[in-house]
């Protein structure tokens, strides 16, 4: 277990490296950082001043690793607009994003799960296919789309939450409901497809032939071993919502890291894009990490290799 | 699923002839005919996929106005249904005085394009990349599953928004951004199944024969790949669509002039409480585009691979 767990550390240390150097290059080298920062009105002398004043101008090898040496010392830089040290802006709005994630990730589940086993108990009937339309729907559907949609209807029309801001909790129930859509259909297809594997199994039938309640044999057997995926989703999930609250936060205005995202993105405030970068890419790796030592301990039949 | 026709058809047969000797049983092509055309899923999917494609292509000749063309005297038109439509303007006009459907048709343009372009060189580079490490194995295969974590930790969103906002977002660049950040489901499958195929009869056959390396991928594994790289395709085509939607809507995807539907409903956004369906109608489009992808996507899997139904 220990060579396994080390293993799988090394693996992600070395992905979190290899992404710092993707992620530091494309933000250097999809155009120059200088010009942007200079305006259209800039001249070749304004450009070449603000290259040389935030350190541009020197080769990206040893940019990268001035960024990366003070980044491990805690120094994340500072905001180029509110010269604020980039570690604070993001620990202030960790909480707002991580709480969105999380909520959006419950209700998904809470959803999801249960259509997900109703699907399955009820293959290739009706409620079946209303879930299959469920989810092709959802799947479609553009969450700032869906966004402006439930603005439009519960806090215009019926007046029953704030449309924007994060004062009070009701200010989140539109951002989750938003997330949690975009997550819902693939956790419902792959609780489907875990349950009608389990409910074919031996295992399944020899319970029900002793005489369990549908309910228990449903429940208690099936669905522990239906959900192990579902598990190891709801990890990868996490990242993803942390990832795509940049569009829902700037859209509600909720005062996350996705919002400080995209606005450093608009003002071209480069130190930051790339910390924030780093943050989703690790806590992606991190979140993907538990969960497979958390499958390695749920499901014995995983080989520790 | 071939096993039946394997069993009628003598063996000296070529492939191309089977069909009109076939007389004991459905060819494997007859039947997955037979299985698309009451494929429900595929047809509608298919059909409006095919309908946006056309208006598409026929753009220039189906659109009533150009969409570009201002008219300040026209603002804020309702479409056909509201209160003061007319049908003049079927989907009414914008806050410029542009006419949503002729921009929502041009618009088309853009989503296919981009969709399209970007899913076919995530498809060269993920299929290419997880063919590779299928085949080959061992440290091949263990560089390429690390390239495969490495791109699936890389936040899509954030990238794509930060890269297309300092590179100026034109098309092109958003084609090439897009492909090169959504590779990875094609090589997560075609690596799956092409180990799979390895050690199948027909491969050792042809490595018997003296085949090369690059013989056996291009004429024995990619051929029975590509049902499933199709399938992919149209899935990542998909999400491609939405991303680029969502970049234009926040302003750093394609840019003002061009009709743009995530861009259009970031326009109508300013004034969505009063004209709605400034927002709802490409919304609908984006939504609907989306869906007949997916749902033509489904259809080709159902269809190809009926052993495969999920």
């Amino acid at each position: 277990m220990l060579k396994f767990f080390l293993r799988r550390f090394i693996i992600a240390v070395c992905v979190a490296v290899t992404v710092s150097i993707i992620g530091f290059c494309l933000l250097r080298m999809s155009g120059d950082l200088a010009a942007v920062l200079a305006g259209e009105n800039a001249s070749p002398e304004d450009i070449s001043r603000i290259a040389a004043s935030y350190g541009l101008d020197r080769p990206y090898y040893i940019q990268y690793l001035d960024w990366v040496t003070s980044a491990l010392r805690g120094d994340l830089g500072r905001s180029l607009f509110t010269n604020e040290p980039v570690s604070g802006l993001i620990m202030d709005r960790i909480g707002v994003t991580a709480g969105l994630a999380v909520a959006s990730l419950l209700l998904a589940l809470l959803i999801a799960v249960p259509l997900g086993v109703l699907a399955a108990v009820k293959a290739n009937t009706w409620v079946d296919r209303s879930a299959l339309v469920f989810s092709v729907a959802g799947q479609a559907t553009p969450s700032f789309w869906l966004a402006l949609l439930l603005i439009l209807v519960f806090a215009v029309q019926l007046r029953w939450v704030p449309v924007s801001g994060s004062g009070t909790a009701a200010h989140f129930i539109l951002p989750v409901i938003t997330l949690a859509v975009s997550i819902m259909p693939s956790t419902m297809r792959i609780t489907r497809a875990g349950m009608m594997e389990v409910l074919s199994s031996d295992y399944v039938r020899t319970a029900r032939a002793k005489g369990l309640a549908p309910f228990k044999v449903l429940f208690k057997h099936a669905l522990r071993n239906a959900i192990l995926p579902v598990v190891s989703l709801a990890a990868v999930q996490l990242g993803l919502l942390l990832g795509g609250s940049v569009i829902v936060e700037s859209i509600f205005a909720l005062n996350g890291v996705g919002y400080l995202a995209f606005q450093s993105i608009v003002r071209v405030d480069f130190p930051v894009v790339q910390s924030i970068l780093m943050f989703l890419a690790c806590s992606y790796i991190i979140l993907t990490l538990l969960s497979d030592l958390i499958n390695a301990k749920l499901d014995p039949r995983v080989q520790l290799t | 699923m071939s096993s039946v026709s394997d069993a009628v058809s003598p063996p000296a047969l070529k492939p191309g002839r089977i069909d009109e000797f076939d007389t004991l049983a459905p060819s494997p092509k007859a039947l997955m005919r037979r299985r698309a055309r009451s494929h429900i899923g595929l047809i509608i999917g298919a059909s409006l996929l095919a309908f946006v494609v056309i208006v598409a292509i026929f753009a220039p000749l189906l659109a009533p106005y150009d969409p570009y063309a201002q008219d300040l005297t026209r603002r804020l038109v309702d479409p056909v249904w509201g209160p003061k439509g007319t049908w003049e303007n079927i989907f009414g006009t914008d806050a410029l005085g542009r006419d949503v459907l002729s921009r929502l048709m041009y618009g088309a343009r853009i989503s296919l394009l981009i969709g399209f372009t970007a899913a076919v060189i995530a498809g060269i580079i993920g299929a290419t990349l997880g063919i590779l490490g299928g085949y080959f194995g061992g440290r091949v295969d263990s560089f390429i599953v690390y390239l495969i974590n490495v791109k699936l930790a890389l936040p899509v969103i954030l990238i794509a928004l930060s890269v297309s906002s300092i590179s100026g977002g034109s098309i092109p660049a958003l084609i090439i951004l897009l492909g090169f950040l959504t590779w990875d489901r094609y090589a997560v499958v075609t690596r799956s199944m092409t180990q799979q195929m390895r050690e199948r009869e027909f491969i050792m056959s042809s490595l018997a024969a003296g085949a090369s390396h690059t013989r056996i991928i291009m004429r024995e594994i990619f051929p029975n790949l590509l049902n499933q790289i199709i399938v992919i395709a149209s899935l990542d085509m998909a999400l491609i669509i939405l991303i680029e939607a969502a970049l234009s809507f926040l302003g750093l995807g394609v840019r003002p002039p061009m009709p743009s539907w995530g861009l259009m409903v970031s326009e109508g956004r300013a004034v969505m409480f009063f004209k709605p369906y400034l927002i709802m109608i490409p919304g609908a489009a984006i939504f609907l585009l989306v869906i007949a992808i997916n749902m033509a996507g489904d259809g080709i899997r159902d269809v190809t691979s009926p052993e495969g139904r999920g």
